[in-house]
């Protein structure tokens, strides 16, 4: 069973590593951050993620139980998300994975779950929040490591939105320090921000809300920098970022549209026919290969999915 | 704890009351803060640490009323404090007040030591002591007037208490910083471009010096702390002006009242004290070298880069109470705007003998103390603050307990006498590891103020000892 073939595909999967990366940084938060991740919450969160998975699955009708991408919006929820409460950590698990399938535009879900699960609760609950400052400064280099390793072990085709983000960021942050004579101290001080690497690598990278196309997905990652600019410095809110992604995720369809691409898909290994893709606007990718799927495929891992049909993984 | 012990040692008990009091047991120590903790004996207060600023933020639905006082110790003529103002400030929103509202609520929220005294093993016995109360009350106010310089808009000048205020707008740092030292206010050189990037934010200045006629004239003492009121969704305490040419590190406390729950920094890592560390009886003596001493140990683990959270608490009530709850118009006097008083609160009665819950309408107000060492390198940025809808109560508790002394008559006892040497070396170690203080120092001291550890010289040697502090007649 444990044939060298198979270790290789299930490393080279982005999402695996992705799991493994998460729950390792959840280990790091509880050990060593105060007001870091706890493990009743991650508890939680874990079990009704997995449940609001299967059973939205199940009554949808969408083939065999995915959860992978389930467990990457738990483990990444746990590390964002703060809260006494384990209901309302609960609750936003299932308000996260329930939006995948509740709201889709053209089949395709509109925001990153774990996204949206957090901006929409810790809108209207006093009991949830995030706290920013929690990763401090040294986790930063450790944590950089870690991510960009990770982009290069599994050749993740969506590394191109995550670096595109941090250099928009990096360009606000510089260019507003420098339009204001402070100094080159407070930049730096502000882009080593462990909750803004996660973001990066862990929200904005997900590729199935995110435009098909690589000038969908600068202007996209442009449009996000801007939007965490203008609530950090003209409204004066925390967590910018997380707001304006999930408004920016309201024009991911409008992007598409201007501006076409290939669809996103796991691709199976060499020898096997591909997978029918998933959520993806049918009248851009014509049945059966085609030229445009070529490059995807030299980008995009090699992953097998179980069974046919359709399948809701993300 | 105790009783549970004797509960536990009794041949006829039967399996479900000692799994009750086990489990009972249990939830004590899962949830302190509702059980009885302790003796307050002492408290780590902000005058153990030397020019150290004092900042009050009330902080609710984007109106902030911030208290700052100053241990300016100097002669009154130079002082000067020149504070960015996110909005222009008019006379009503600006007061001066007392020194001891804000060592009520430091006293209040500082980090405590308590003791107990541990029971005689074979009987229950019971002690009990009582804090002693305070309260008072006082304001002023006067008229303003209207100027125009060059680059420097003199938006407003104030005459409160005994400060002679002034808002400023600037077009320029440069200019600004002229004006401010032709005027007498003396700011560090390099101030200018700190100034220059508040300046193109659109920041007003309040500047205030101390009008020397008026503070001779009020008879008081020393420079009484400034309150500034006004509505703002910027939640920030500027500190960079304070760290141009400061050779030393910095000490602040900000002490936050919020409605929702506890306050934390969003641009800096927050973290909590080493709390319910048991610690040897002789720090009673000692305690503030010890805090000083464990606060250095820790700003230097986290390299000068973290903000320290000492408190964090419902203020209707404590355990222990390092000082009794702030009074409805102690906490309005801050600036608690959002409390009822007057005609529609309760007033509260005077001399109230309370310990643990103040007898009045619960306020909605919960009480954050941080506690930070800052340089311009290590806190480049000002803090930005945001409210957290945390309220699990958080409190800097130092634990002392002193074993029994008295004639041990019962079997049961033998466990308890023979466990203590091993509790004392961990409290040594503990207190080692805080302070980062010499552990044989530490035992001596430990050895010598206690006395014989225990009834019986059995308990000497006992479990816990190194085979080797036997050996040459060592004097322990």
């Amino acid at each position: 069973m444990l044939s060298l073939a198979a270790v290789r595909r299930f490393v080279a999967d982005p999402r695996h590593y992705q799991i493994g990366a998460l729950a390792g940084l959840n280990l790091y938060a509880f050990a060593f951050l105060d007001f870091g991740a706890r493990p009743a919450p991650l508890a939680a969160i874990l079990v009704a993620s997995l449940a609001t998975q299967w059973a939205a699955g199940r009554i949808v009708g969408a083939g065999p139980f995915e959860p992978r991408s389930a467990l990457i919006s738990a483990f990444g929820l746990s590390m964002l998300l703060r809260t006494n409460s384990l209901a309302l950590a609960a609750a936003t698990a299932f308000v996260s994975v329930g939006s995948k399938f509740a709201i889709r535009v053209r089949g395709k879900h509109l925001f990153n779950p774990t996204n949206f699960g957090i901006v929409l609760m810790t809108s209207l609950f006093d009991g949830v929040w995030i706290s920013p400052g929690q990763w401090g400064s040294a986790a930063f280099f450790g944590f950089l490591v870690v991510a960009a390793g990770g982009l290069v072990v599994t050749r993740a085709a969506r590394s191109d939105i995550t670096i595109a983000f941090l250099a928009f960021h990096a360009a606000i942050l510089f260019g507003r320090s420098w339009w204001l004579n402070e100094p080159l101290a407070i930049p730096l001080h502000r882009i080593q921000n462990g909750a803004i690497l996660i973001f990066a690598f862990h929200m904005i990278s997900d590729p199935r809300t995110t435009p098909w196309s690589r000038s969908g997905r600068l202007l996209f990652a442009l449009l996000v920098a801007l939007g965490g600019g203008f609530v950090s410095f003209v409204l004066y809110r925390p967590n910018g970022v997380l707001y304006a992604l999930v408004l920016v995720s309201l024009l991911t369809p409008l992007i598409d549209r201007l501006l076409p691409g290939p669809a996103h898909r796991w691709m199976p290994p060499p020898g096997e026919p591909p997978a029918p893709p998933e959520s993806a606007p049918l009248e851009r990718v014509p049945p059966g290969p085609s030229p445009g799927l070529a490059p995807v495929a030299a980008r995009v891992p090699a992953v097998r999915i179980p069974g046919s049909g359709k399948v809701f993984a993300s | 704890m105790i009783p549970a012990v004797r509960i536990l040692a009794r041949p006829t008990v039967r399996p479900l009351v000692r799994a009750a009091s086990v489990a009972a047991l249990l939830a004590l120590a899962a949830a302190p803060a509702r059980s009885f903790c302790g003796f307050y004996v002492a408290k780590a207060d902000t005058k153990l640490f030397n020019r150290a600023s004092k900042v009050v933020l009330v902080r609710h639905d984007d109106k902030t009323v911030l208290t700052m006082a100053s241990d300016f110790e100097g002669d009154p003529k130079e002082f000067a404090v020149v504070i960015p103002s996110p909005t222009f400030l008019e006379e009503d929103q600006i007061h001066v007040t007392e020194m001891k509202y804000l060592d009520h609520l430091d006293a209040y929220t500082a980090p405590r030591l308590v003791e107990y005294f541990d029971e005689d093993p074979c009987a229950i016995r019971r002690m009990e002591k009582r804090m002693p109360a305070t309260a008072e009350l006082s304001a002023a106010a006067s008229a303003p007037a209207r100027d125009e310089a060059t680059g420097v808009t003199i938006e407003a000048t104030y005459a409160v208490g005994e400060y002679d205020i002034v808002i400023l707008s600037a077009e320029q740092s440069d200019g600004l910083e002229r004006w401010l030292r032709d005027n007498g206010y003396r700011i560090p050189d390099g101030a200018s471009r700190v100034l220059e990037s508040y300046i193109k934010q659109n920041v007003r200045f309040f500047v205030a010096k101390v009008n020397l006629a008026r503070h001779e004239a009020s008879g008081a003492a020393y420079l009484r702390p400034i309150q500034i009121a006004f509505e703002s969704p910027k939640f920030v305490l500027p500190i960079r002006l304070g760290t141009v040419n400061a050779k030393e590190p910095q000490e602040l406390f900000v002490m936050a009242l919020t409605r929702t729950g506890r306050i934390e920094p969003t641009n800096y890592r927050t973290v909590k004290l080493p709390t319910d560390a048991e610690i040897p009886p002789y720090v009673k003596e000692e305690f503030p070298a010890f805090y000083r001493a464990m606060f250095d140990r820790l700003v230097e683990r986290e390299d000068m880069r973290a903000v320290f959270l000492e408190y964090a608490w419902d203020m209707n009530w404590c355990d222990p109470c390092a000082a009794d709850p702030l009074t409805h118009d102690e906490l309005r006097e801050l600036g608690v705007f959002w409390l009822e008083g007057g005609e529609d609160g309760v007033v509260p009665a005077p001399g109230r003998p309370a310990r643990m819950i103040a007898p009045q309408p619960a306020a909605e107000v919960f009480v954050t103390r941080l506690h930070l060492r800052y340089t311009g390198e290590t806190f480049p940025e000002d803090l930005i603050f945001m409210e957290t809808g945390d309220r699990t109560n958080f409190q800097g508790r130092f634990v002392l307990r002193h074993p029994y002394k008295g004639p041990i008559s019962c079997p049961e006892a033998k466990s308890y006498v023979a466990g203590l040497p091993a509790r004392q070396e961990r409290e040594v170690q503990t207190l080692a590891n805080l302070t980062g203080w010499d552990v044989n120092e530490i035992r001596r001291k430990a050895g010598l103020r206690e006395g014989a550890p225990g009834p019986t010289p059995a308990v000497r040697g006992a479990a816990g000892d190194k085979w080797y502090h036997r050996l040459w007649n060592r004097d322990r």
